[in-house]
């Protein structure tokens, strides 16, 4: 039987004793021992760590595999409030759906009076919102029914400021598109033809990708490991790149870029590809120092480029 | 001091070389970049002091100004790179933001609307008194700042001058900023007016721009942004003047 003491990771105030703690509990069950004793900390937002400085413990590790004495000695960090990824996910995807649909059917008080309740003579537009809508239903299915999550939650203010980038830019993109002095693409029906066919393309890419990737790793699992190509064509990118969801993800959005030739659209492409780089580069990186065999042909989103 | 033969190998010396130069050489550069941007605005000063002294009036003023104004305010730019590179310590993103407005206020408010420089209506005089306003504001802050770094990197440091470049800003700031929101506001008929660098619709690029309702947000953005450069400066100068030890806070 171990004894486990929990201190504050600044002030180094004892917080929490937990005498007789299995030696096989696990460090999740000792967070629900101290959300117990501390209501207000309810496990998801606490950190547990060896050192006050070092990085967190996982749920999973095993109280008797720690270097530890019999008498644990613990840091608590606070996290702050904390959401569930799903929550997010559902909230900053629902938004951008319904906004550009309130745009697309000109509801009052965006444009003049005199187009209340009309809709575009371009059949672009209304081929546009016919993509915007699909791709965040389809990312709303695949929040629902396909991600599987390795983190429950994050900080709670992330939802304000997801939602704002979200929200905001689908607000700028649609005024423009859904606007009665609209103008469709330059060259025309070959443009818009050749848009469409990168989106769908990208589409049905990104939805392999997330399968594939959901295949790795089963269900309730946290695991790992390295993604490969499958027997579906889309998934052959893998030998080229490490995270082709997000590849597939700036196609689609060059697709519709083409498809409106709007600015807005390209700027939100352009942000867009620079945080996903970023994040492409972080993935890959730990993808690189967790597995020796890495293949090294792959590039972190773009083919030999970036 | 022990032998070189003692110190290492001669790779090791070879790299502590290369390190000496370069920090000597980076010394010298920044060394250099201060005298010259002391100098700059001091020129600046002077020149603003003769033409009120001759003219008595500040008419115009700024018009022979201009030239001089631009080139040291965008040479500036300069000071982002120094903190990019670290071979400043302060902050990219607290430089960049005040270099920034610098250049606005320079490039996109008094330089593309000349009435507000050269006031020839008398009701148009307020409009000048706070161009007037920020530019001592910046000559003074700009002198006791660039004078601060070159004694510095001198090691030669007046304590006046650096009493100066701690305890100015108190006041100079807030009025700074007025004088820049003022001129701002002053701007916004002949803006609206004359629809500069507006774009409207349509157009082929689907996508329209309103200049005075940017400068509306500029001039918003000064709510959030100017307390926490105010709030910056006051901590550098209990840090500093006083040697408190400020505990930031943690995310």
């Amino acid at each position: 039987m171990k004894r486990v003491e929990i201190l504050d990771a600044k002030t180094k105030d004892k917080l929490c004793f937990l005498d007789k703690v299995e030696p096989n509990a696990t460090i999740g069950e000792i967070k629900s021992m101290f959300h117990k004793s501390h209501p207000q900390w309810y496990p998801a937002r606490q950190s547990i760590r060896l050192d006050p400085k070092g990085k967190s413990l996982k749920d999973e590790d095993v109280l008797q595999h720690l270097p530890v004495g019999t008498t644990a000695t613990f840091y608590f960090r606070d996290l702050g409030a904390q959401i569930s990824w799903v929550t997010v996910f559902l909230t900053e995807y629902t938004g951008p759906l319904v906004i550009y649909l309130m745009f697309y059917f000109r509801v009052p008080f965006i444009y003049a009076s005199k187009y209340d309740f009309t809709t575009s003579k371009h059949w672009v537009v209304h081929l546009a919102c016919m993509c915007h809508s699909f791709h965040y239903v389809k990312r709303l299915l695949e929040t629902l029914f396909v991600h599987r999550f390795s983190h429950g939650t994050m900080p709670l203010r992330n939802i304000f400021k997801n939602c704002t980038y979200y929200w905001g830019f689908a607000a700028w993109m649609a005024y423009y598109i859904n606007h009665p002095l609209y103008t469709p693409p330059i060259y025309g029906e070959q443009q818009i033809r050749l848009a469409l066919i990168i989106f769908l393309f990208c589409q049905i890419g990104n939805f392999s990708i997330h399968i594939a990737l959901r295949n790795l790793r089963p269900p309730g699992s946290k695991t790992r490991k390295i993604p490969y190509p499958t027997k579906n064509p889309f998934t052959w990118i893998f030998l080229l790149v490490s995270c082709p969801n997000y590849t597939y993800e700036l196609g689609s959005w060059l697709g519709f870029t083409l498809m409106t030739q709007c600015l807005p659209v390209a700027f939100f492409t352009l942000v867009g590809f620079v945080q996903m780089t970023v994040w492409a580069k972080g993935k890959h990186r730990s993808y690189l120092k967790e597995f020796r065999d890495y293949p090294p042909l792959r590039s972190p989103i773009l083919p030999f480029i970036l | 001091m022990a032998s070189s033969e003692e110190d290492g190998t001669v790779e090791e010396k070879e790299n502590n070389n290369k390190k000496r130069t370069k920090s000597a050489l980076v010394t010298a550069w920044l060394t250099f970049y201060n005298i010259a941007m002391t100098a700059g605005w001091l020129v600046l000063a002077i020149t603003m002091m003769r033409f009120y002294i001759q003219r008595g009036t500040h008419k115009g003023l700024y018009r022979s100004i201009a030239r001089t104004l631009k080139f040291f305010q965008t040479f500036a730019l300069v000071e982002v790179g120094h903190c990019a590179i670290g071979i400043v310590k302060t902050s990219v993103i607290v430089n960049g933001v005040q270099v920034c407005s610098r250049i606005f206020m320079v490039w996109f408010v008094t330089n593309s609307i000349r009435q507000i420089s050269t006031c020839i209506i008398c009701q148009k005089i307020q409009n000048e008194e706070s161009v007037i306003l920020f530019l001592v504001v910046w000559t003074v802050m700009e002198i006791s700042r660039y004078s601060y770094y070159t004694f510095s990197l001198l090691h030669h440091l007046p304590y006046f001058i650096k009493w100066a470049r701690y305890n100015f800003f108190i006041v100079l700031y807030p009025l700074g900023v007025a004088g820049e929101l003022l001129t701002i506001y002053a701007a916004l008929p002949f803006v609206r007016r004359s629809g500069m660098y507006s774009m409207r619709l349509p157009n082929k690029y689907n996508v329209s721009f309103d200049y005075y309702y940017c400068l509306i947000i500029v001039m918003l953005s000064y709510i959030p942004l100017f307390p926490q450069l105010y709030l910056h400066m006051l901590r550098q100068r209990r840090r500093v003047l006083h040697g408190e030890v400020i505990v930031e806070k943690d995310e």
